[in-house]
């Protein structure tokens, strides 16, 4: 995540983080690391929580500009919240991807965010939504953003299993953000996790010092 | 649309995008590599073999700009030969390694290439060592190249000290499988070299016998 700084040193456009969600037999693990860096030289931020709420069983992840992220899940959050009232139903996780990913496509030229949306519904119980920055919207079992990604997309690949139970996925959600953290300068402080499950909403807080520990270290 | 697209790889770089490991187990070494060379968004070679000896217990693996990498190799090569000559006995693996990292930091500037040296000598069993930019340090294992980012975190978990040869050779073609799935500059097959005291065995694993995950 990064503020923008008068020279928008904006490390291409995924900047500064590492976000993941999940899908397990019965909920989702959405998580990410909680450093704010301006131009990956000062941490402004050591414990920022990149997890935001947007309704009752919904959340989402933010990677990119900080600035651009809380606008939009902000507008996100009032769209959810009086969509919810006129169904008089609490909304489908689609409900809020398709939200962001409005936001995301009909601004496109002024946004740099991209949102990961993790949720539990009564339609199609768990599921997991990547809005990247143009504006289209994928739903996958499993899914990875930020700069800190890319040195973990092999062990994704490799160690993701559908239908995982909770305990199994909340450890690969701990570790592939741990080896993010462990390569990525700009991805690093605490793990912020959620699991969300039809019986309601857990924050896991992982401090540093109680991350896994690989061979390296 | 052929003919309008048909000429670029003549005039783009030919680089060698490329995903590369060596990795040290207990009495050797095993490297791995994919086989794509690229030219722009041409693939000019899908069946090189990015791994390249400079003696009989030691080889390097190229990742870079290809001319580059290619004729550092060459010129360690005979520049081992005559060393060995000279000491009337195998060279060690980090004289190698020294080598090539002096050629690489001398004309830093010139060349762009990254080789990884690992190999087999009587005096410290299996070594890597890695020589980027022109710097030289010896390494449990050692990952390269442009689909290396991709799995820093795969190789991060599961490396562990005193494997087996089966189970190095295992590690190497899961994290190539694994790079080849994720980069565009690495693919083909996989060939992989295991140097031990006994000799040096050199395998090709063909594209639809690599490993699959959970995705394919």
């Amino acid at each position: 995540m990064e503020k923008r700084s008068v020279d928008s040193r904006v490390r291409g456009v995924s900047t500064g983080t590492t976000i993941l969600a999940a899908t397990f037999d019965g909920g989702v693990v959405i998580g990410s690391d909680s450093r704010a860096s301006i131009g990956g030289e000062y941490v402004s931020s050591k414990t920022i929580n990149k997890v935001v709420q947007v309704h009752d069983q919904i959340f989402c992840c933010m990677a990119g500009s900080l600035a651009d992220a809380q606008a939009v899940t902000k507008a996100a959050k009032f769209h959810l919240s009086f969509h919810s009232v006129q169904m008089e139903t609490p909304p489908l996780v689609i409900a809020a991807a398709s939200v962001l990913q409005e936001l995301c496509y009909n601004n496109k030229e002024e946004l740099q965010a991209g949102f990961i949306t993790a949720g539990w519904d009564r339609k199609k119980g768990p599921q997991v939504y990547v809005v990247p920055l143009g504006g289209m919207l994928v739903g996958q079992p499993v899914t990875i953003g930020g700069s800190g990604s890319t040195y973990i997309y092999g062990y994704v690949d490799a160690k993701y299993k559908p239908n995982m139970s909770r305990e199994e996925c909340l450890q690969f959600a701990t570790n592939a953000l741990a080896l993010a953290m462990g390569r990525d300068n700009v991805s690093g402080g605490v793990a912020h996790l959620v699991v969300i499950t039809e019986t309601g909403v857990e924050h896991v807080v992982v401090p540093g010092n109680k991350l896994p520990k690989f061979h390296n270290e | 649309m052929l003919q309008e697209t048909g000429t670029e790889w003549l005039s783009q770089e030919v680089k060698t995008g490329t995903t590369i490991i060596a990795v040290e187990f207990d009495g050797g070494v095993v490297l791995g590599s994919d086989s794509r060379v690229s030219a722009g968004a041409s693939v000019v070679n899908r069946v090189m073999n990015k791994l390249s000896p400079l003696h009989d217990k030691i080889y390097c693996a190229l990742s870079g700009s290809a001319a580059d990498a290619q004729t550092i190799a060459e010129v360690v090569h005979y520049q081992l030969d005559v060393h060995s000559i000279e000491i009337d006995e195998d060279p060690q693996v980090r004289s190698a390694a020294t080598l090539v990292r002096n050629i690489s930091y001398k004309y830093k500037e010139e060349l762009s290439a990254h080789l990884i040296v690992a190999g087999w000598d009587r005096r410290d069993g299996g070594q890597v060592f890695a020589t980027l930019s022109g710097l030289l340090t010896r390494q449990p294992f050692a990952v390269g190249g442009s689909g290396s980012s991709y799995v820093y975190g795969f190789v991060d978990a599961e490396f562990r000290r005193g494997m087996s040869k089966e189970e190095c050779q295992q590690f190497v073609v899961n994290t190539l499988s694994l790079a080849i799935n994720r980069d565009g500059s690495s693919g083909g097959v996989a060939y992989i070299v295991s140097i031990d005291e006994h000799g040096t065995e050199e395998k090709v694993v063909l594209g639809n016998d690599l490993p699959t995950f959970f995705d394919q």
